[in-house]
């Protein structure tokens, strides 16, 4: 049974979300202050999604993401200055500067990578599972992806591969209605995405990404059909991203309409309104939490910027030649 | 796209004269369509299908699901029977995605099947570093595609080449792989609808020089430039060739440059092992031995992943200043 949530669960959810959104907007600023290049994904309007999805999960699990991929580090309790010092570059991050936002890693806590070709993750999660299943191991592999990706033949191979081998995988795809400017029903036939699973006898269902009460209701039960042994479950989980897909990207071809619908119906605002609602908290237990999260956040940044680049040597570390 | 009428242009961006080109030959040929990830409404990851939707409509510009191998498929298979399609792959990198459709279908249709068809599709997709997009999405990925027999292979490095060669490219009855640089979209250069000098296979001489031969294609040939204006304050006179496209390669030129300055440099940004660079080098050793006072010096991109650090980044590729250094070593 989902074990009834206490008083600290709600805070750590609320608090959970509340650093990804913060964390999001300082890398936002410091990239237009030109101390993040290239790819920047923001995760901003997801956040119920991955700390729903971790509120039910061992951390012994292994997981696999997709280049939008700071928001997964943060709720899976990563240090918060390694990742900012990823982004802007610098040796301290977790890939020592050389992934960058794509491409976050931290073997030591299960989570096993950004990636940034889209679906590649897709088969790489499910040879986790064939780990996992072959050491006789009663952790799971958590594999995100994007609703753009559903349409990439890799994933129904892994689909197939994980339904015959019976692999401990849970897929969650992140639907955020758009793959870049594609909207979803521009870019896949049918509907509903999880259904493609149905073709290899996967079990899967929708829920509802933008309240994460409802994400660790789902998660739990999806989570524990999973751990049985019974192979693979798809989550279909509907979420929304506030900005654009990455920082380059002026999102023209939605609506402000659109946005400012999902905006009233904000991940965290729902958090915050439950933990009111059910005197869980004071306004002013959930302003101090805030706070404590911006001064987190900007400890994070200056640790990045005063950290140093990589040295020239570094450039031929970690590569066979 | 307000100049769509005119024919000489004092300057024009590169993502331009590309979208002026595809904007002309799907003017003139009715066949000519494109598809890819976000072409059309977005107008593509770097804008140079901007605009073509409104011009042309949602049947000739095309918006695809992110499923590489069936863009370039489909392509194949629109191509052989009539149509003309040009494929846009985001990124070089996503080659790996595709790479069956290009090698073992598109290029080998015509040859395997006795020449009853032909496949005349472009593939155009963008590679390169200098945007800090880290490993997967920062290759120079030519040699894969040079490597294999059947594939047109076109890497300009000015506009007005960008112009004129993506519409022969779109002419001629074979897969063509054209490759743009992400740092090269913004840069400018005139063009002249009217003046082809770009004759397909044929390379360019951008700088004559007596002193020495530097061979670049792509963005590279714009460093190589700057390079030999720098050399010129040593008295050292550079000849920079740009190759403009690989397959066709214009070996007669690099050879008859080579001969006459007897030291070369290559520069590439492809990897060092295996590559564009190590080819042109090993034709140059064929044909020139006996000429040249020094070796050739192959100067390429190191062979490492590319790292996101910006310092990083920037060190793995050749640079001006040491285009300037090699050549200097070679006149020693
Ligand atoms: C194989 C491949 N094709 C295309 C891209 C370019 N690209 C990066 S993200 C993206 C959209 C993916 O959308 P989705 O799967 O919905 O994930 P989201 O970005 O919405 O999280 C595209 C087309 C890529 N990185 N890899
Ligand atoms: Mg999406």
């Amino acid at each position: 049974m989902l074990k009834k949530l206490s008083k600290k669960d709600y805070l750590k959810m609320y608090q959970c979300m509340l650093e990804i959104r913060r964390f999001e907007e300082r890398a936002a600023q410091l990239y237009g202050m030109g101390h993040i290049g290239g790819f920047c994904h923001l995760y901003i309007g997801q956040e119920a999604v991955v700390v729903g999805i971790l509120m039910t999960i061992n951390n012994k699990d292994s997981v696999v993401t997709t280049y939008r991929d700071h928001g997964h580090m943060i709720a899976r309790g990563l240090d918060p200055k390694k990742i900012m010092a990823e982004l802007t570059g610098r040796t301290t991050g977790y890939s020592k500067g050389k992934g960058g936002s794509m491409h976050m890693f931290s073997k030591e806590n299960n989570f096993f990578g950004g990636h940034g070709i889209v679906g590649a993750q897709v088969p790489i999660g499910t040879g986790i599972a064939f780990t996992l299943k072959y050491q006789k191991s009663k952790n799971i592999c958590r594999t995100y992806i994007g609703d753009g990706a559903m349409n990439n033949g890799q994933v129904f191979e892994s689909f197939n591969l994980a339904s015959l081998w019976k692999l401990p995988v849970l897929y969650i795809i992140e639907n955020n209605q758009y793959g870049m400017g594609t909207s979803v029903s521009r870019a896949s036939a049918g509907s509903d995405l999880y259904k493609r699973g149905e073709a290899f006898h996967i079990p899967g269902e929708i829920v509802d990404g933008m309240n994460v009460f409802k994400v660790r209701e789902a998660a739990y039960k999806a989570g524990n059909y999973v751990r049985k042994g019974n192979g693979p479950y798809i989550l279909e989980v509907k979420t929304y991203r506030y900005r654009g897909h990455s920082m380059s990207d002026p999102a023209k071809y939605r609506s402000k309409k659109e946005l400012d619908s999902y905006k009233t119906k904000d991940p965290i605002q729902i958090a915050h309104d439950e933990i009111i609602k059910k005197k869980v908290a004071t306004l002013k237990d959930l302003e101090k939490i805030n706070s404590e999260v911006i001064s987190k956040v900007k400890d994070a940044a200056e640790y990045a910027l005063k950290s140093p680049f990589p040295q020239e040597d570094d450039l031929y570390e970690d590569v066979y030649i | 796209m307000s100049d769509i009428e005119k024919d000489y242009f004092e300057e024009i961006t590169y993502r331009d004269a590309l979208r002026l080109a595809m904007h002309d030959e799907m003017n003139e040929n009715k066949n000519v369509i494109i598809m890819g990830e976000d072409v059309a409404k977005y107008g593509g990851a770097y804008g140079a299908t901007k605009g073509l939707l409104d011009i042309f409509g949602e049947n000739r510009v095309i918006d695809t699901p992110i499923s590489e191998p069936s863009i370039i498929g489909a392509s194949v298979g629109a191509a052989m029977t009539g149509l003309k399609p040009i494929a846009e792959l985001m990124y070089v990198d996503f080659f790996g995605m595709s790479l069956d459709q290009i090698a073992n279908q598109a290029a080998k249709i015509r040859y395997m099947f006795g020449g009853q068809t032909s496949v005349p599709m472009v593939l155009r997709a963008q590679g390169g570093t200098g945007r800090s997009g880290g490993a997967q999405h920062s290759q120079s990925l030519e040699s894969w595609i040079m490597h294999i027999p059947g594939l047109y292979l076109v890497m300009p490095s000015k506009p007005c080449d960008a112009y004129h060669l993506l519409r022969k490219s779109i002419q001629l009855d074979d897969p063509v792989v054209f490759l743009e640089h992400k740092m090269l979209y913004n840069s400018k250069g005139s063009l002249d609808k009217k003046n082809i000098d770009a004759e397909f296979g044929k390379a360019s001489i951008r700088l004559e020089g007596n002193d020495i031969t530097i061979i670049s294609y792509s963005r590279m040939v714009n460093i190589a430039e700057e390079a030999a204006i720098e050399l010129k304050k040593s008295n050292i006179n550079a000849e920079v060739i740009d190759l403009r496209s690989l397959n066709p390669l214009d070996k007669e030129n690099i050879i008859k440059s080579v001969k006459k300055n007897k030291r070369a440099l290559v520069v590439s940004e492809g990897h060092y092992t295996s590559s564009v660079a190590s080819e042109i080098t090993s034709i140059i050793f064929e044909h020139c031995f006996g000429d040249l006072l020094k070796p050739v010096i192959r100067y390429t991109a190191e062979d490492t992943p590319v790292p996101v650090a910006p310092n990083l980044e920037k060190e793995s590729i050749p640079s001006m200043e040491n285009i300037v250094n090699f050549s200097k070593k070679l006149m020693e």
